[in-house]
C-alpha cells in the first residue's frame, strides 16, 4: 500500500531549493525533485522508513518519515558535499569518486542581476577560468579562457555542451554571441572540466576545456505550480573617454593651426559622448510551470527579455521557451529527459562606429544643422556641397541612421533515452539524440539622407543564414559494488555523431531604394554549405578499492571531415588516480580534517576549432577580370590553385595534473589545490613551408610548440553556521604562465622573430608577437626615451643594438596582455530572511595599450588632416605633433592594467508567504559593475585583446527582481 | 557513418573540374604565364600569392618588380628614394640580409610559379588527358603548354640558378602539399638540369614566330640557352661559348630582325614589336594590372610628368647613377634621361628624389604619341609589355661569346662586328658614322649592354661575368653604401637563401657568407 509524502525543501535561508532531489531510502528507483519553489510529493510503498534529500552543493540528509505525511527539510550548504552527483562527459559520477580536476558551480553561487549571456553567471567563481567579457553591448559574449588556452592561432575556446549536446562555436550571424540564446534563469549547473583526465573523453575538441551546461528539469507528482521572476534594471554609462573641450581644441587650433584650420572651429560645446550614450532600461521575466502529470513531470518556462544598450539604437529583444519532460516508463527502467528550448532575438545593432567617433569627432560643431539634408545631422561638406570624403560621419547621425536589424533565432533540444536492463540494472543503455538549429534574416539598412551612405544613395544589404547541427550519442554504462573484493566497477563505452552545416547565403548589394549598385554583379553563387563532421568512440573505466583508491581511464576515437585522408582519426587516452586519504585509518577519526583526497591524471586532448573546413583540399578560383592575362588578342581568366595541407591534423595537448581536494572541521572550510601543466605540440599555425610545395608560401600547419603551467587555489569557508545567521566565503586564485617552445619545423631557429599579430588604429605595424621564450601575444614595441622632466620625446627610441638607426631590429619583447594571476572573490551573508552577497574580481599584469592615447593623443589628430577632431587629454602631457611613424609602437602607451573590480553587490529578501500563504515572495536588488580600481588610464582594464580603441563601455547596472511562487 | 568524414566544398572548383576541358587547361596555363605579370588573382593590389609575411606590400609582389630589384636596383642603373617598411631596403647599397623582404620576394615568386609549373605538368601528363578523355588536336594542344609549363619552369630556375646559385629543388615528381623536404641543389647540378629541360622540350615547341603573342616558342628555349650558355663559366665553372653561339645562330636564323626604332621599344603598344621581341611577359592597363612590371618602370622614375610617362605622375622612387648616365654619349639615343629638375650627381641615396637623373625608356604611350589602348580610369597601370627575351640580346651574346670563346667558339668575328654595328646604328640615328664608336672588345660590350639593355634585368648578371659586382674594378655611387662606392664582400655575387626558407626547410645550406 503506497502512501505520499509531501513538504518543502528550503535552504538555511528560508529560499526554496529546487531541483534537490528526494528518494526513498535504500529504494532509489522510487524518488522525485522538487520544484521551483522547493515542493515535492512522493508516493512511497509502505515499507518506507525514511526519506533521503540530496541536492548539488547541500550535505544529504535523511530524514524519517515514520507516521508522517509532511516533511519539512532544511538543507544545510556545505561547498563540498561529497555524496552530490556530479554531471561529466557522457553521464554522471559521485564527487568523491572524481579523479579529475572537475568545477561545479549551481544557481545558488551563480553572479546575480541583469545577466544576458549564460557564461557571465560564473565570471570569478571558478579557479582557472577566465571570463572577459567583450564589452557592455547587451547579449554580447565572452572571451572564455580555462587554464590560458592551450593554441596560439586556433580557438582557445572551450567546449561547450548543453544537456549532452555539443554547441557550434561559431554561432549564428546576427547574434553577437552564440550563448546569448540559452535563457540563464533555466540554468541548472556549470560543471568546468579542467584536466585531460576529465575532458580528454571529448577528446579533439576538450584541449581547452569543456564547459558542460545542465538546465532545470521537471518535477514528478504534485500540482501545478507557478513561478515567476522579474529583473529591471537600469544602466548607465560609469566614465567617459577622457577628451579635449571644445574650449580646449578652440585654444589649441587657434594656437597652432593654419587660417584654414582655424576658420574650420565652429561656436559649440558639444560632448558627443554625452550625445550617443543613454540610460538603459532593461526588463527580464520569466514564467515557469512545473508539475507532473502521472509519470510525466513537467517543466515549461517562458521568458521574455527587453534589453536597450546604452548607446542609444541598441537593443536586443528576446522571447524564449523552454519545455522539459521527464517521464519514466516500465517501472522506472526507462527514463527519458526531452529538453526542447527555443528563442528568437529582434536586435537592432547600434553602429558601434560612433563610439569612437564620438571621441574624435569635433567638439565646436554642432550636434544638428538647420537643414534636412542627412537627417538634419551637422556634417563636414566639400565644396559641392556634400559629405566630404575622408571625414568622420557625426556620431548621432551615424546611431540613427542605421538600421542593422537582425531577427536571429535558435533552437536547441535532446532527447535522452536512459534504460537500464530488466535482466542486469546495472547495465544502462543511454541514448542522446540532439540538434541546434537556427537561421537568421536581416537587413543592414542606410538610407539616403544619411552623410555615411550619401554618395552611393544608401544601402540596403539583406543576410541570411542558416545552420543545423545534429547529434547522436549512445552508450552503455555498467556499474557493480563488488562488495567482496571492495571494489566498485563503473564502465562506460559509447558511439557519437556529430554534424554541423551552415548555409550561407549570397546577395547582391542594393541601393537604399531597392536599386542594385551599378558596379556590382550578381553573387557566383546562390549560397555556400559549408559542413564538418565528427565520429567518435568513446570509453571510461572506473575502479576504485575500498573507497580509497580511485582510478579512471578514458579513450576517446574521433574522426573528423577536416583533415585529410590520413590524418582524419585521432586517439585520446587519459589516466587518472585519486587517493582519498581520508579514509585511511589514521584519518579517519579526525575530526579536524573531514576530507582529503590528492589527485593524479594525466592525458591527451585534441583541438580542431578556428580553421577552415576543408584546408586539406586544394580548389581553384577564376581570377578577376582586371587579373586575367593575355595569349595573342585575347585575356584569360586563370584559374588559380589554393595553397592546402594534406598533412593537417589536430593540435595536441598533454596535461599533467596534480590536485589535492580538502575539507577541515566538518567540511566548514573546503577547497581544491591544483597544479597542472599543459604541453601542446602540432599547433596550428600559419608558417611559412619550405619554399617550392604548396601554392602558398604560408599554410596552416602544424608546427610549433607551447607549454602553460599554472597553479590553482580555491576555500569555502563557513566562518558562521547558525540556525538564522550563516557567512560564506569563497574565494578562488589562479596563477598561469604561458611559454612558447618553439615556432618552427627547424626547433628554435634563431632567424625567425616570431608570430606577429593585432592592429592598432594609427599605427603601421603589429603591435604584438608571440615568440619562443615569451608568452603569447607579448607587446613588441620601442622603448621610449624621456627628457629630464620626465615627458616623452616624440619620435625618440633607443637603440637597442647600437647600430644608430632605430628600426625593427630595435623592438624589445615587453609584457603579455594576458595576466599571470587572476582571483575572485564572493562573500554570502545570510541573516534570518536577509541575504547580502558579492562577487569581486582581480587580475594582476594584464597589460594593455592605450591606443586611444596613441591614436588621438597629437597635434595632428586635433587639426586633423581634413577637418579638426578631438583628441585625448593625453595631448596635454605630452604636447606630440604627430606624423613619426614609429611613434605609435612605442611602450610609452603601455600601462600595467591589473585591476580589481566589484561584479556586483546584491541584496535579498524573504518576504516568505503572502496571499494568505498561497505564495512565497522573495525581493532582490543588485548593483553590477559597482567599481573598478586599477591604474590604468583609460576608460576600462579589462580588455580582451590588450589594445584598448574604444570598447563598448561596461555599465553600471542597477537592477531590482521579485522571485513569486504560486 | 565513417563514409561521411569525406566532405568536400559546395561551390569550389577543383583540379577535376577544372581540367576537365581543353578550356580549363588553357585557363590554367593562363596562371602559368599570369603568375609572372600579375600579383595574384584578385587585382593588383591585394590578395597576393605571395603572403604578406614575405612581402608585406601585396601590390609590389609580381614577378618582374621583385626581380628588377635584385638585378637592376643592386647596380648602377638604379637607386631607391625611399625606406620605408615597404620599400627594397639595402639593395642599392649592397647591404641586404637572409632577412631582407626584397630578397624573399624575388625567391618566393619564382617558387610560386615553379609549383604551378609542376602542377600543370602533372594535370597534363598523357594519362591524365586520356583519363579524362582529350585527344586529337585538343591533346596536341594540351602537350604544347605542358612543354610551354617546362620552359617557365625552366626560366624560373634560371633566375634562381642566377640569383640564389643554390636553391632547393622540386620538379613534377614532388607531391604539392605532402610536406616532404626538399633537397638542395649545387649550382652546377641545376645548370644541367635547366639545359636538358630546354633541351628536351624542343619537339613539343612551336616553331618560332609561330604561337600566340604572349606564348613561349622554340626561340624563346633557344634564347635562354645562350644565355645561360654565355654565363656557363660562372654557373658551372665551365665555358660554354661554343653553345652560345649555336644556339644564338638558331635564334638568329628564325627570322628575327631589330626592330627600326629603338624608342619604340618600350611603348604601350609594344606588342606589335614581333619583329624583334622573341617573347614578352604582357600587362594590359584593364585586364593585367599590376603596380609592379613595366607600371613601376613608368611610375617609378623620378620626377617624370604625367604628360611624359603618359600614366598619372610619377612615384619619384627610381633615379640612376652618374656613371651610368656617363656611359652614353650625347649621340646615343638610348638614354632617354629625364633631367629637368634632377641633378645628375646622386648625392644622396635616400629620400632626395632629385638626385640622379632617372629615365623616359618606358612610356605608356603609342608610336604616334596617343593614348595607351587599354587605360584604366585612374590611368594607373602601364599597357607596356617586357620583353624578356629580345634579339639585341643575341646579339650581344654572340659578339660577347665569339670574343671570349675565341677561334673554338664557332663564332664569326666580321658577323660579330655587323651585329654590333646595327645595334649602334639603330641607337645614334643622327650619327653620321655610327660604326666609329663600335668596338669588338669586352669592355665596350659590358657598356654596350648597360645601354641597350638598361632596367630589363640584366645588369647585375652582367657585371657579375665581368667580375665588376662586387670588385673594386667599377664603382658607382653608393655601391657599398658610401657615396663614391666601394668593393664589397664577394659573398655578394649570390643572394642568400632568405632566412624564411631556412626556418622551414632543414635540408637548406646557406650560401657563403651570410
Amino acid at each position: 500500500q503506497d502512501r505520499v509524502i509531501s513538504g518543502r525543501v528550503t535552504d538555511s535561508s528560508g529560499r526554496s531549493v529546487s531541483g534537490a532531489s528526494v528518494s526513498v531510502k535504500d529504494q532509489n528507483s522510487r524518488g522525485t525533485t522538487t520544484g521551483e519553489n522547493g515542493n515535492f510529493s512522493l508516493s512511497v510503498p509502505s515499507s518506507a522508513t525514511a526519506l533521503v534529500f540530496s541536492s548539488v552543493g547541500y550535505g544529504a540528509q535523511e530524514v524519517s518519515i515514520a507516521g508522517r505525511s509532511s516533511v519539512n527539510v532544511t538543507m544545510q550548504a556545505t561547498a563540498g558535499s561529497l555524496n552530490e552527483i556530479v554531471v561529466v562527459g557522457y553521464g554522471t559520477t559521485r564527487k568523491k569518486d572524481l579523479t579529475g580536476s572537475v568545477a561545479t558551480v549551481t544557481a545558488k553561487d551563480f553572479q546575480k542581476g541583469n545577466i544576458t549571456t549564460p557564461e557571465q553567471l560564473i565570471a570569478g567563481k571558478v579557479p582557472g577560468v577566465s571570463i572577459v567579457s567583450n564589452g557592455g553591448q547587451p547579449g554580447s559574449g565572452s572571451k572564455i579562457r580555462i587554464r590560458g588556452g592551450s593554441s596560439l592561432s586556433a580557438s582557445n575556446d572551450p567546449l561547450i555542451v548543453i544537456d549532452g549536446v555539443p554547441l557550434d562555436p561559431d554561432g549564428i550571424n546576427g547574434a553577437s554571441n552564440p550563448l546569448s540564446f540559452i535563457n540563464v534563469n533555466d540554468i541548472e549547473s556549470f560543471t568546468v572540466l579542467k584536466d585531460a583526465s576529465a575532458a580528454a573523453i571529448y577528446g579533439t575538441r576538450a584541449a581547452n576545456g569543456v564547459i558542460l551546461i545542465t538546465t532545470k528539469k521537471g518535477r514528478s507528482g504534485g500540482p501545478l505550480r507557478v513561478a515567476f521572476n522579474t529583473v529591471n534594471s537600469v544602466s548607465h554609462i560609469t566614465k567617459e573617454v577622457p577628451i579635449l573641450t571644445a574650449d580646449q581644441v578652440r585654444a589649441i587650433v587657434n594656437a597652432n593651426g593654419t587660417a584654414a584650420q582655424k576658420a574650420q572651429l565652429g561656436t559649440a560645446n558639444t560632448d558627443w559622448q554625452k550625445q550617443i550614450y543613454q540610460t538603459a532600461l532593461s526588463t527580464d521575466n520569466n514564467l515557469t510551470l512545473s508539475g507532473g502529470i502521472k509519470n510525466l513531470p513537467y517543466r515549461v518556462t517562458l521568458g521574455y527579455q527587453y534589453q536597450n544598450g546604452i548607446l542609444k539604437t541598441d537593443h536586443l529583444q528576446k522571447t524564449s521557451l523552454a519545455l522539459v519532460f521527464n517521464p519514466t516508463f516500465f517501472d522506472n527502467h526507462l527514463r527519458v529527459d526531452i529538453n526542447l528550448k527555443g528563442s528568437m532575438e529582434q536586435t537592432r545593432f547600434a553602429n558601434q562606429g560612433a563610439i569612437g567617433t564620438a571621441v574624435s569627432y569635433d567638439p565646436t560643431q554642432p550636434v544638428t544643422s538647420k537643414s534636412n539634408r542627412f537627417g538634419g545631422y551637422y556634417e563636414w561638406l566639400d565644396a559641392t556641397g556634400l559629405p566630404a570624403l575622408n571625414t568622420a560621419s557625426n556620431p548621432v547621425g551615424l546611431l540613427e541612421e542605421t538600421f542593422d536589424r537582425q531577427k536571429p533565432m535558435r533552437s536547441i533540444g535532446n532527447a535522452q533515452f536512459d534504460y537500464k536492463f530488466h535482466f542486469l540494472p546495472d547495465l544502462h543503455a543511454n541514448l542522446n539524440l540532439g540538434y541546434d538549429i537556427s537561421k537568421n534574416t536581416g537587413t543592414y539598412y542606410v538610407p539616403d539622407s544619411a552623410a555615411s551612405g550619401y554618395r552611393t544613395g544608401g544601402s540596403k544589404n539583406p543576410g541570411k543564414q542558416t545552420k543545423q547541427a545534429t547529434v547522436l550519442d549512445f552508450y552503455l554504462n555498467y556499474v557493480k559494488d563488488i562488495k567482496s573484493i571492495k571494489s566498485r566497477v563503473d564502465v562506460t563505452a559509447g558511439y557519437s555523431y556529430n554534424d554541423y552545416q551552415t548555409k550561407n547565403y549570397f546577395f547582391r548589394g542594393y541601393k537604399a531604394n531597392g536599386d542594385t549598385f551599378p558596379a556590382t554583379t550578381p553573387p557566383t553563387f546562390p549560397f555556400d554549405k559549408p559542413e564538418h563532421f565528427l565520429v567518435s568512440f568513446f570509453g571510461r573505466f572506473n575502479y576504485s578499492f575500498n573507497d580509497k583508491y580511485l582510478l579512471t581511464g578514458t579513450i576517446r576515437r574521433d574522426g573528423s571531415s577536416r583533415f585529410g585522408p590520413s590524418h582524419k582519426w585521432g586517439t585520446f587516452p587519459s589516466i587518472a588516480f585519486a587517493w582519498r586519504v581520508k579514509q585511511e585509518s589514521f584519518l579517519k577519526e579526525s575530526k579536524g580534517i573531514s576530507d582529503l583526497k590528492l589527485r593524479l591524471g594525466y592525458g591527451i586532448t585534441g583541438q580542431q576549432e578556428g580553421i577552415g573546413n576543408y584546408g586539406f583540399l586544394s580548389s581553384y578560383s577564376l581570377s578577376s577580370t582586371y587579373a586575367s592575362y593575355y595569349f595573342g588578342n585575347m585575356p584569360y581568366q586563370a584559374y588559380s590553385p589554393s595553397g592546402f595541407n594534406a598533412g593537417l591534423k589536430w593540435e595536441q595537448t598533454a596535461t599533467y595534473n596534480a590536485g589535492l581536494d580538502y575539507g577541515f572541521l566538518d567540511n566548514r572550510i573546503t577547497g581544491t589545490l591544483d597544479f597542472y601543466v599543459k604541453k601542446t605540440s602540432g599547433l596550428l599555425n600559419y608558417v611559412a613551408q619550405p619554399a617550392g610545395t604548396n601554392f602558398s608560401a604560408y599554410i596552416l600547419s602544424n608546427v610549433g610548440s607551447m607549454d602553460n603551467k599554472g597553479v590553482e587555489f580555491s576555500i569555502n569557508a563557513q566562518p558562521i553556521r547558525q540556525r538564522d545567521m550563516s557567512l560564506d566565503l569563497n574565494f578562488n586564485i589562479t596563477y598561469n604562465k604561458n611559454t612558447i617552445k618553439n615556432l618552427t619545423v627547424v626547433p628554435n631557429d634563431p632567424n625567425y622573430i616570431g608570430l606577429l599579430s593585432g592592429n592598432a588604429a594609427g599605427a603601421n605595424g603589429f603591435l604584438l608577437i608571440s615568440a619562443v621564450g615569451g608568452s603569447k601575444n607579448t607587446f613588441y614595441l620601442y622603448k621610449q626615451v624621456y627628457d629630464a622632466a620626465g615627458k616623452p620625446i616624440e619620435g625618440l627610441f633607443e637603440d637597442k643594438n647600437r647600430d644608430g638607426i632605430i628600426n625593427d631590429l630595435d623592438r624589445y619583447k615587453s609584457k603579455s596582455v594576458d595576466p599571470n594571476v587572476f582571483l575572485g572573490f564572493s562573500p554570502n551573508f545570510n541573516y534570518k530572511k536577509w541575504n547580502v552577497g558579492a562577487v569581486l574580481r582581480a587580475s594582476f599584469n594584464n597589460y594593455v595599450y592605450n591606443n586611444v592615447y596613441s591614436n588621438l593623443g597629437k597635434l595632428t589628430q586635433i587639426q586633423g588632416t581634413y577637418t579638426t577632431a578631438n583628441g585625448s587629454v593625453n595631448y596635454l602631457e605630452t604636447g606630440f605633433k604627430g606624423g613619426t611613424d614609429l611613434q605609435p609602437l612605442s611602450d610609452y602607451y603601455l600601462e600595467n592594467a591589473s585591476f580589481l573590480r566589484m561584479d556586483n553587490v546584491n541584496i535579498g529578501y524573504n518576504v516568505g508567504r503572502i496571499s494568505h500563504g498561497k505564495a512565497t515572495l522573495r525581493l532582490t536588488g543588485t548593483v553590477q559593475n559597482v567599481f573598478v580600481v586599477t591604474k590604468y588610464k583609460g576608460l576600462d582594464p579589462e580588455v580582451g585583446s590588450g589594445i584598448d580603441n574604444n570598447i563598448y563601455p561596461r555599465p553600471r547596472i542597477y537592477s531590482v527582481g521579485a522571485n513569486l511562487d504560486f | 557513418c565513417t563514409k561521411k568524414l569525406d566532405l568536400a566544398p559546395t561551390n569550389d572548383v577543383t583540379s577535376v573540374s577544372v581540367f576537365s576541358t581543353p578550356a580549363g587547361y588553357k585557363q590554367a596555363l593562363a596562371k602559368v604565364y599570369g603568375s609572372m605579370a600579375l600579383i595574384g588573382n584578385s587585382g593588383p593590389g591585394s590578395a597576393s600569392d605571395i603572403p604578406s609575411q614575405l612581402v608585406s606590400d601585396a601590390g609590389s609582389s609580381d614577378f618582374f618588380r621583385q626581380f628588377w630589384y635584385l638585378q637592376c636596383l643592386s647596380t648602377d642603373e638604379a637607386g631607391w628614394t625611399y625606406h620605408g617598411n615597404t620599400d627594397p631596403i639595402g639593395i642599392h647599397q649592397m647591404s641586404w640580409s637572409a632577412a631582407s623582404q626584397a630578397v624573399a620576394g624575388s625567391y618566393y615568386r619564382s617558387f610560386y610559379v615553379i609549383t604551378l609549373c609542376n602542377n600543370f605538368i602533372n594535370e597534363s601528363s598523357d594519362a591524365n588527358l586520356s583519363k579524362r578523355a582529350i585527344s586529337g588536336t585538343d591533346a596536341d594542344n594540351v602537350r604544347r603548354y605542358r612543354a610551354e609549363a617546362r620552359f617557365i619552369r625552366a626560366y624560373h630556375y634560371w633566375v634562381l640558378m642566377d640569383l640564389f646559385g643554390n636553391p632547393p629543388f622540386v620538379d613534377e615528381n614532388y607531391v604539392i602539399g605532402s610536406g616532404t623536404l626538399p633537397k638542395q641543389i649545387s649550382r652546377r647540378d641545376l645548370f644541367a638540369y635547366i639545359e636538358s629541360e630546354l633541351k628536351a622540350i624542343d619537339g613539343d615547341l612551336a616553331a618560332p614566330r609561330t604561337n600566340e603573342y604572349g606564348r613561349a616558342d622554340k626561340a624563346a628555349a633557344w634564347s635562354l640557352l645562350a644565355r645561360i650558355y654565355l654565363n656557363a663559366e660562372v654557373y658551372s665553372g665551365t665555358a660554354r661559348y661554343a653553345d652560345a653561339i649555336t644556339y644564338c645562330n638558331k635564334v638568329i636564323g628564325a627570322g628575327y630582325t631589330l626592330h627600326p626604332k629603338y624608342k619604340e621599344l618600350m611603348l604601350a603598344d609594344n606588342n606589335l614589336n614581333t619583329d624583334e621581341f622573341i617573347l614578352a611577359v604582357n600587362y594590359d592597363g584593364t585586364s593585367t594590372q599590376n603596380y609592379g612590371g613595366t607600371t613601376l618602370l613608368v611610375h617609378g622614375p623620378a620626377g617624370v610628368t604625367a604628360d611624359t610617362s603618359g600614366l598619372n605622375g610619377t612615384w619619384n622612387c627610381i633615379r640612376m647613377t652618374q656613371q651610368f648616365v656617363d656611359l652614353f654619349d650625347a649621340q646615343d639615343i638610348r638614354g632617354q634621361f629625364y633631367t629637368s629638375g634632377q641633378s645628375k650627381n646622386m648625392t644622396s641615396l635616400l629620400d632626395v628624389p632629385t638626385d640622379g637623373y632617372s629615365s623616359t625608356k618606358f612610356r605608356n604611350k603609342t608610336r604616334t604619341g596617343g593614348k595607351a589602348p587599354h587605360v584604366d580610369a585612374g590611368n594607373t597601370f602601364a599597357d607596356i609589355d617586357m620583353p624578356l627575351f629580345r634579339l639585341a640580346e643575341i646579339y650581344l651574346i654572340y659578339a660577347e661569346a665569339t670574343i671570349r670563346g675565341g677561334a673554338n667558339s664557332g663564332g664569326v668575328q666580321a658577323t660579330a662586328l655587323t651585329y654590333l654595328q646595327q645595334l649602334a646604328a639603330r641607337a645614334r640615328p643622327a650619327d653620321p658614322n655610327p660604326n666609329a664608336s663600335v668596338q669588338l672588345a669586352l669592355d665596350y660590350i659590358i657598356k654596350e649592354r648597360g645601354r641597350e639593355l638598361f632596367w630589363e634585368g640584366f645588369r647585375r648578371t652582367d657585371l657579375i661575368r665581368y667580375n665588376q659586382f662586387t670588385t673594386g674594378a667599377y664603382l658607382w655611387a653608393w655601391k657599398g653604401g658610401v657615396a663614391s662606392g666601394t668593393a664589397v664582400d664577394s659573398k655578394y655575387n649570390l643572394y642568400p637563401i632568405p632566412s624564411t626558407d631556412l626556418s622551414s626547410n632543414p635540408n637548406l645550406v646557406q650560401n657563403p657568407g651570410y
